[in-house]
């Protein structure tokens, strides 16, 4: 069994990381019904003895004494990190795993990547080795962060660039959470593209996220329970978003949406962690996902985002599953992606569903999108067996589609606007380290990503030709 | 004689316990409608093949599990283990932490020279431990990176290391509509590579077994138990002991090479489809009964028309006129030559049966006498509970559609070069990818020209 790190930076990346150290604990206590530290458990957490004290060593086997997450907490203002320490999870975090400072980046891109990054690479360095030793195989690297800040994105990317240097066997997925149109921060869009050179050529997976997409899916969730239209009531603890039944009492403004990043990040491990008749590994995600290395940004949906108290699953709701994950209304950015082009799409079922069920579904819809010519049966699928909690299914849908340029030409867009002003550009020049080419560069990297989705979605559409086979001699 | 199954990746180890299990519960029944004598021959022999004595006293399979991750040789342990009935080895079983990927290059270029010397010396104590070593049969899928590109290397090592013994691949073709979204790629890459080294390659596909499962066995919710529960009937009906052609009055003492030489005659023809009837959900066999004649006529035609159960039969489809010089291209469309035949027959009043319909030349190439091209085993003791059952193990064109169909999808993807550098970060070139496109349409351009 393999093991996975989360880095979780700045403000955005704690909060979110901190709802999924809540929900992986939740998940591992609703299986892991004895006690005992299993393979599933170490994937995310040591077992250290801490009967004398803090550093006691790593208990491989047999019960569990006290989990320490398998995380490094990174933020260059102390308010985020503090409260975590604070609150419910304080035990489950090593006190060496965290790197803090006071004064913040200031949304700056710069401050966080160049300032930042060169007082703390060693640091930062020291505590990752510290972690990769506790790890008998480690496999992947989880960065969850956001791009439109200034630690987030900035130091953020930082450290995936020393990850790939200290570590590049190691896999590198990204969480990122990208700015939306109304975003506050005026910035967002330097900082956003900024980071976006580091993640073209340094992440081996990108899953986007955009708030307004779970603030979408939040409302429509309280809008389905307050309005009555669900004949029976939920079922306890099945609402994606809730904290119900966690170690927290008072649920914060961005909880909801970051409980949905968080079950995210918990389907895609769900089948590394445990059985199923069909594996689905985080290696195999990127091997069969990403046709060209830089196309590596995939698109996520989640369903179901609530269960019905209903014992009996009728097929037709497993089916309906199935029809939610390929609709606007359950994709984590604002993306449309049955309208676009498919270059490969995974689904990774939880619960009793068997072969037939997802061969059924998958004939189902294939008629109704649009895949690549050279990839017709593009379909990655996996069977896991331990549901989520609170749902006897669940289904998660990775695509890499072409769905994901409207974002980043609308991010460009944003770019030029302020570029093309120079507007705060000052901010970011007098930083050392920053230079006019480094913005040139990173709009250059930008742009040629989208061309690279251009050219797909141009020959989608046109008529199918197959290249000759070779000729043998008879 | 014995023979030691390597079981390679998920699929592999999968199916592998299914077959053991259903080998033990076949010969544990009672249902062998034979004498208690010849009932207790079969299931001497059936163990002295499969099993090895522990000193528990329950057998132990003559197997070696490999995986390059250790959720599912975990699960398969444990479950065999818990049948009471049999179980594996406590030491015959490789695994690492980190699984292939889905990558065959990952498989191929890196795990196989990495643990080449532990996974040998697994198999060498299995082969020690056998009285006299019958060959080996591997198991494995095409699709996924282990069973597939470890698979590959094994196969090879296997070949070098034992280049006397009779090599038998059981490869799973996958569901044509995805599992994995390079399986073609896999795909390609093992089959080229395994024609190198094994002597034969016995096909199953999931479509195929899929299809079974729900028409014929009524299983409204199929899982890959019950895929892998069909596949493992299909392969004891063939690997169970049977009286050989010439074999005097006992179990066949060479059971693969008694396949694997009438059926392989020519080394660029070794791909082998299996067909297998009845088959029913385990309830209803009570209630039905075949005739021979019944199951023979449903067999031949099968391969006529390249069927894969017995419904939806195309009864149009007949052999090409004997006497009249059609060249391979115009001979009638849809019909499936054959190179040599080899029919199983086991249960209730096999030594009555006439299948004299197996050796009408029509049906056959020219260039082996049809008594040469087609073999027959009869066994009185009934297989699984099935009164009466017949086997086809057939060399014929059974395998070129599908094949063609997995060349061409692969090819495709390779022109764009999709993917290509996920394998040539583990040392597979295009060149090699190449190589084994130019082996491939070999074998189908050999196939097509029957």
């Amino acid at each position: 069994m393999t093991q996975s790190v989360v880095v979780q930076v700045g403000q955005c990346g704690n909060q979110v990381g901190c709802r999924f150290w809540d929900l992986a604990l939740r998940e591992h206590a609703a299986v892991n019904k004895k006690g005992i530290y299993d393979e599933a458990l170490s994937s995310f957490f040591r077992n250290v003895d801490t009967r004398s004290g803090d550093n006691g060593p790593d208990i491989y086997k047999g019960k569990i004494c006290s989990l320490k997450a398998r995380a490094l907490l990174i933020d260059m203002e102390e308010g985020v990190v503090n409260e975590i320490l604070q609150g419910p999870l304080r035990d489950v975090f090593d006190s060496k795993q965290l790197i803090t400072d006071v004064s913040g980046s200031g949304n700056n891109w710069a401050v966080g990547h160049k300032i930042y990054g060169c007082q703390y690479r060693e640091n930062i360095v020291e505590k990752l080795r510290k972690t990769a030793e506790h790890c008998d195989c480690l496999q992947c690297f989880f960065i969850i962060h956001s791009m439109g800040g200034g630690t987030g994105s900035g130091l953020g990317t930082f450290v995936l660039n020393l990850l790939e240097e200290e570590f590049p066997e190691v896999y590198r997925f990204v969480t990122s959470v990208y700015p939306s149109g109304e975003d506050d921060v005026v910035t967002s869009p330097y900082n956003s593209v900024l980071a976006m050179k580091e993640l073209n050529e340094h992440a081996d997976c990108v899953l986007p996220i955009e708030n307004e997409s779970l603030f979408e899916i939040v409302n429509k969730i309280h809008q389905m329970i307050n309005s009555g239209k669900l004949g029976s009531t939920v079922k306890q603890n099945s609402l994606v978003t809730s904290s119900a039944g966690s170690a927290r009492t008072l649920e914060k403004p961005f909880d909801a949406m970051n409980n949905i990043v968080a079950n995210l990040l918990l389907n895609l491990t769900s089948s590394a962690r445990f059985e199923g008749s069909l594996n689905m590994d985080l290696n195999e995600i990127s091997m069969n996902l990403v046709p060209f290395p830089r196309l590596h940004y995939l698109v996520s949906s989640l369903t179901p985002l609530y269960t019905l108290a209903d014992v009996n699953v009728p097929s037709r709701r497993l089916d309906q599953m199935f029809s939610d994950a390929f609709s606007r209304d359950h994709q984590l950015i604002q993306a449309d992606p049955k309208h676009s082009l498919y270059l490969a799409c995974a689904l990774l079922v939880r619960g009793n569903m068997q072969v037939s069920d997802l061969r059924r579904n998958i004939e189902r819809l294939k008629p109704s999108l649009h895949f690549v010519s050279w990839n017709q049966e593009g379909w990655k699928t996996g069977l896991c067996s331990v549901p989520p909690v609170g749902h006897s299914h669940s289904l998660l849908a990775l695509a890499n589609n072409t769905c994901v340029k409207p974002t980043f030409i609308e991010l460009k867009d944003r770019f030029m606007k302020l570029y093309k002003k120079k507007a705060h550009l000052h901010h970011y020049l007098q930083i050392d380290g920053m230079e006019q080419s480094c913005f040139s560069e990173a709009i250059s990297s930008l742009s040629d990503l989208i061309e690279e989705y251009n050219e797909l979605d141009a020959a989608k559409g046109g008529p199918r030709i197959d290249p000759s086979r070779l000729k043998i001699a008879v | 004689m014995s023979i030691v199954t390597v079981q390679l990746g998920q699929c592999g180890n999968q199916i592998g316990h299914e077959l053991f299990s259903a080998l033990c519960s076949d010969i544990c029944g009672t249902h062998g409608l034979c004498s208690k004598k010849e009932n207790e021959s079969y299931q001497e022999s059936c163990k002295e093949r499969f099993f090895s004595e522990e000193e528990s006293g329950v057998p132990a399979a003559r197997a070696v599990l490999v995986d390059m991750e250790p959720k599912v040789i975990s699960q398969t342990l444990s479950m065999a283990a818990r049948s009471g009935l049999w179980k594996y080895s406590s030491h015959s079983h490789f695994c690492q932490k980190q699984g292939s990927g889905n990558n065959w290059a990952n498989g191929y270029c890196v795990h196989g020279p990495r643990h080449k010397e532990a996974i040998m010396e697994l198999v060498q104590r299995e082969a020690e431990k056998c009285d006299l070593l019958g060959g080996f049969v591997t198991i494995m899928s095409m699709a996924g990176g282990t069973g597939s590109g470890l698979g590959a290397f094994v196969t090879q090592c296997l070949r070098d290391a034992f280049p006397t013994s009779f090599l038998l691949n059981h490869v799973i073709w996958p569901y044509g509509t995805g599992e994995v979204i390079v399986q073609n790629y896999n795909s390609v890459l093992t089959l080229s590579h395994l024609y190198h080294s094994a002597d034969a390659l016995l096909v199953h596909e999931n479509d195929v077994i899929h299809k079974i499962c729900a028409q014929l066995m009524n299983i409204k919710q199929i899982s890959f138990r019950d895929v892998n529960q069909v596949i493992a009937h299909q392969l004891g009906s063939v690997f169970q002991p049977t009286h050989t052609a010439g074999g005097g009055s006992g179990y066949s003492r060479n059971p693969l090479g008694a396949l694997l030489e009438p059926l392989v005659p020519h080394p660029e023809f070794r791909m082998l489809g299996l067909r297998n009837i009845p088959q029913m959900p385990e309830s209803s066999l009570a209630f039905s009964s075949f005739s021979w004649p019944g199951l023979i006529k449903h067999l031949r035609q099968i391969l006529i028309a390249n069927a894969h159960m017995e419904e939806g039969i195309d009864w149009q489809v007949r052999p090409p006129q004997p006497g009249s010089c059609i060249p391979s291209t115009n001979k009638p469309l849809h019909f499936n030559t054959s190179i040599a035949n080899l029919v199983i027959l086991r249960g209730k009043d096999v030594h009555s049966v006439d299948l004299g319909s197996f050796q009408d030349p029509s049906l056959y190439t020219s260039w082996l006498n049809p008594q040469d091209a087609f073999t027959a085993w009869k066994t009185p003791r009934a297989f699984n509970k099935y009164e009466k059952s017949a086997a086809l193990v057939s060399n014929s064109q059974f395998l070129l559609k599908p094949l063609d169909s997995i060349v061409g999808k692969a090819w495709n993807m390779f022109a764009s070069k999709a993917y290509l550098h996920q394998y040539t970060k583990f040392g597979i070139q295009e060149e090699d990818f190449l190589d084994c496109f130019t082996t491939l349409e070999q074998v189908i351009s050999s196939y097509t020209n029957l």
